[in-house]
């Protein structure tokens, strides 16, 4: 984590008597037990310790619930949906106790010039303190037509929330950088919010939680930590926490020993697949594909994640491999390591083989010949000169 | 004539011969056998500890920026050592084709060393650690200390437009650092280590006095080619492993003999050209014998 000594300054000393208090509030039932599960489990995700689930718990109860306006423009929902359907902590629980959902369109009731109204209050009683967050991803192309709500295009809404935002949290690949809807020929110009931010230069801290949905808790327990620590995760340079997106799948993968020993399927319904192996030779995108995947699966579901299904990882949370590297072409590894086999002893150092001993001897033998016949055609050279010489004596004699 | 010359020519060869034979015994006391440094460091390798886990091959890779060696796409695979692969573990067979024994190749760190004898410009040599070491700044290219390597161990990069000689140098730079070589870093049984020269000396016999039926009773590098600063303990035959009997002499040390002997005082190059000299006035005056004859027929 980057530090722990960035905290809110006025926050209580860490009390967790205080957190029976929460029994009290009308909107919810929960446990104070329950409360803090659902904490310490958001706490841990993101890598905290106990006693900072035990702050955040304070926080929330003090009041401090961080403001979040949640923007939807080129997208399925899916993000949300998949947050809809996470139990630990629940949606209830996030929206109502840790943090103050201000502007939603596909959880408030409200509509039209009520809901915009809610937006607009919401940015001005909390300017540069509220969390922006961006699903799905904002058509660029002609000025940004093809995605407008209350008359604003995606681009120009963008700018207006994210500008007075304390931070800018893209969820999903879309709105990280592009996803389905930037996917070739990409009619519509599709692009993230961080590429959107860069071109509007507005100096205001981006996380991206790409993923095809992003996994939830990835989304929460980054939001919770800058609501509680007041720090964002350290990032990777594609502005992803690295809490989850620092390895691979196959780094972690479940059925990684089957790569090392090189047992693949390769059919669906083939006897290695119904074995279990690896999907590898089946096109997944795990060796390069960065996420948490393997071992933070979907909604608190043991093996609820493509790999744990038998389907291979689609790479849908990396730029350039999602929605366009072929779903069954093979990966390329990005940190190759060795297999479960063994090179086997080199022959003896020094040692020469029956072959190249023989072909030493033949390229020595050539020479020696050689250099022997060039000698007697020296001798015999010399014998002939000499006899010249001695003819030409009689001549002259 | 023709016999004269074959039998000077061929008594010269002999007495050639027996000169530089004779000052060999002397001389060889004076270029003797190296000994470790007081600093010497060195590494012991113990193949009853190995597992075989490769963690070492991939550290070593991380420690000195060295790419992977991949060959179907997937895996780190390299198949001996080379100018990507410092260090690797390797699989020792017997004739059943059953594996015996993990066998980690990398330099042995030789107190004398035959690829630094062999460099003619130094640009292989030892630190005051014993660490056999390139200095790219004076190397010329000419792989001399691949042929002068008993253990094959230097690699040249022969796909570089700016080749280097690759080969491990202990991690010198970490050891700078106060670390010590990642391979033994990593290594999550102790079966490389690293220390001192002596101790890990003492500490392989202690581990054959302690369990003289796990080991062979020898510990390969204490003596072999004049000594190494990697030592091997092993249960197979070091011959299985790939270490070769190389006898108690260090590489250099007979070649370091004939020529100092050859050279000694300038003493044969005198000898050689007094002797040359010798045989140009012999044949000078032969032929001038022959001329002034001739010119004595002529005139007749």
């Amino acid at each position: 984590m980057t530090s722990n000594e960035k905290r809110t300054p006025d926050l209580a000393p860490v009390d967790a008597s205080g957190i029976g208090a929460l029994e009290t509030r009308q909107h919810s039932k929960m446990e104070r037990r329950d409360f803090l599960k659902i904490v310490t489990a958001a706490a841990a995700t993101v890598g905290l310790s106990s006693s900072a689930a035990v702050e955040m718990a304070q926080a929330a109860l003090q009041g401090l619930k961080p403001s979040v306006i949640w923007l939807h423009f080129q997208e399925c929902t899916g993000c949300t949906e998949s947050m809809l359907r996470t139990s630990s902590p629940g949606i209830g629980e996030v929206i109502l106790d840790l943090i103050s959902l201000d502007y939603h369109e596909t959880l408030f009731a409200a509509a039209g010039h009520q809901i915009e109204a809610a937006l607009h209050q919401a940015m001005e009683e909390r300017k540069g303190e509220y969390i922006c967050v961006i699903e799905g991803a904002i058509p660029t192309r002609d000025g940004g037509v093809y995605c407008k709500i209350g008359g604003r295009t995606a681009m120009e809404l963008t700018d207006m929330v994210a500008k007075d935002a304390a931070a800018v949290v893209a969820i999903g690949s879309c709105a990280s950088w592009g996803g389905i809807p930037s996917a070739a020929p990409n009619p519509t110009g599709a692009t993230g919010a961080p590429e959107i931010l860069k071109m509007a230069n507005r100096n205001v801290p981006v996380v991206t939680i790409p993923g095809c949905p992003a996994n939830p808790y990835n989304f929460l327990g980054t939001v919770l930590q800058f609501v509680t620590m007041g720090t964002l995760p350290a990032l990777d340079e594609k502005l992803r926490p690295k809490f989850a997106y620092g390895r691979t799948i196959h780094e972690h993968c479940p059925r990684r020993a089957h790569f090392d020993a090189g047992r693949f399927a390769l059919k669906y319904g083939d006897e290695g697949h119904r074995e279990g192996y690896c999907l590898y030779r089946l096109g997944c995108k795990g060796p390069e594909t960065f996420a948490n995947c393997s071992t933070q699966h979907f909604n608190e579901v043991p093996g609820a994640w493509p790999i744990g299904l038998g389907h291979p990882c689609f790479g849908c949370t990396e730029e350039g491999i999602g929605f366009e590297a072929p779903l069954h072409a093979t990966a390329n590894v990005a940190r190759p390591t060795p297999p479960d086999t063994y090179p086997p002893i080199e022959g003896e150092p020094g040692a020469v083989s029956a072959v190249a001993s023989g072909l030493a001897g033949a390229i020595v033998g050539a020479i020696a010949g050689g250099a022997m016949v060039a000698s007697r055609k020296l001798e015999v050279g010399e014998a002939e000169m000499l006899a010249d010489r001695e003819a030409q004596k009689k001549r002259e004699g | 004539m023709t016999t004269d010359r074959r039998r000077f020519l061929g008594g010269l060869a002999t007495v050639a011969t027996t000169a530089a034979v004779a000052s060999v015994p002397g001389s060889a006391k004076a270029s003797g056998k190296k000994e470790p440094s007081p600093t010497a460091v060195a590494m012991l390798y113990d193949t009853t500890l190995c597992i075989g886990c490769k963690t070492c091959v991939v550290a070593c890779r991380e420690a000195n920026g060295n790419e992977p060696e991949v060959r179907d796409g997937m895996h780190d695979a390299p198949m001996a050592l080379s100018s990507d692969t410092r260090n690797i573990i390797q699989l020792a067979k017997n004739e059943k084709d059953e594996p015996i024994s993990y066998m980690k190749k990398q330099c042995m760190h030789c107190l004398d060393p035959g690829c630094a004898a062999a460099c003619m410009l130094h640009a292989l040599k030892k630190d005051e650690k014993g660490v056999v070491h390139w200095d790219g700044s004076r190397c010329v290219g000419c792989r001399y200390c691949q042929i002068g390597c008993p253990y094959n161990i230097p690699k040249f990069e022969w796909e570089s437009a700016n080749p280097k000689i690759v080969k491990c140098e202990l991690c010198k730079h970490r050891l700078a650092e106060g670390e010590i070589p990642a391979c033994c870093e990593v290594c999550p049984r102790e079966a490389v280590i690293y220390g001192s020269y002596a101790e890990l000396l003492a500490e392989a016999k202690r581990r054959i006095a302690a369990e003289p039926n796990r080991y062979v009773n020898k510990v390969y590098g204490e003596t072999d080619a004049g000594g190494t600063q990697v030592f091997y303990l092993s249960h197979v035959p070091f011959e299985e492993l790939g270490l070769p009997d190389l006898g108690d002499h260090a590489v250099p040390e007979t070649v370091r003999n004939v020529q100092h002997t050859i050279y000694k005082g300038f003493a044969a190059p005198i000898a050689l050209y007094v002797t040359l000299g010798f045989v140009m006035m012999r044949n000078r005056r032969a032929n001038e014998a022959r001329e002034a004859a001739e010119a004595a027929n002529h005139q007749e």
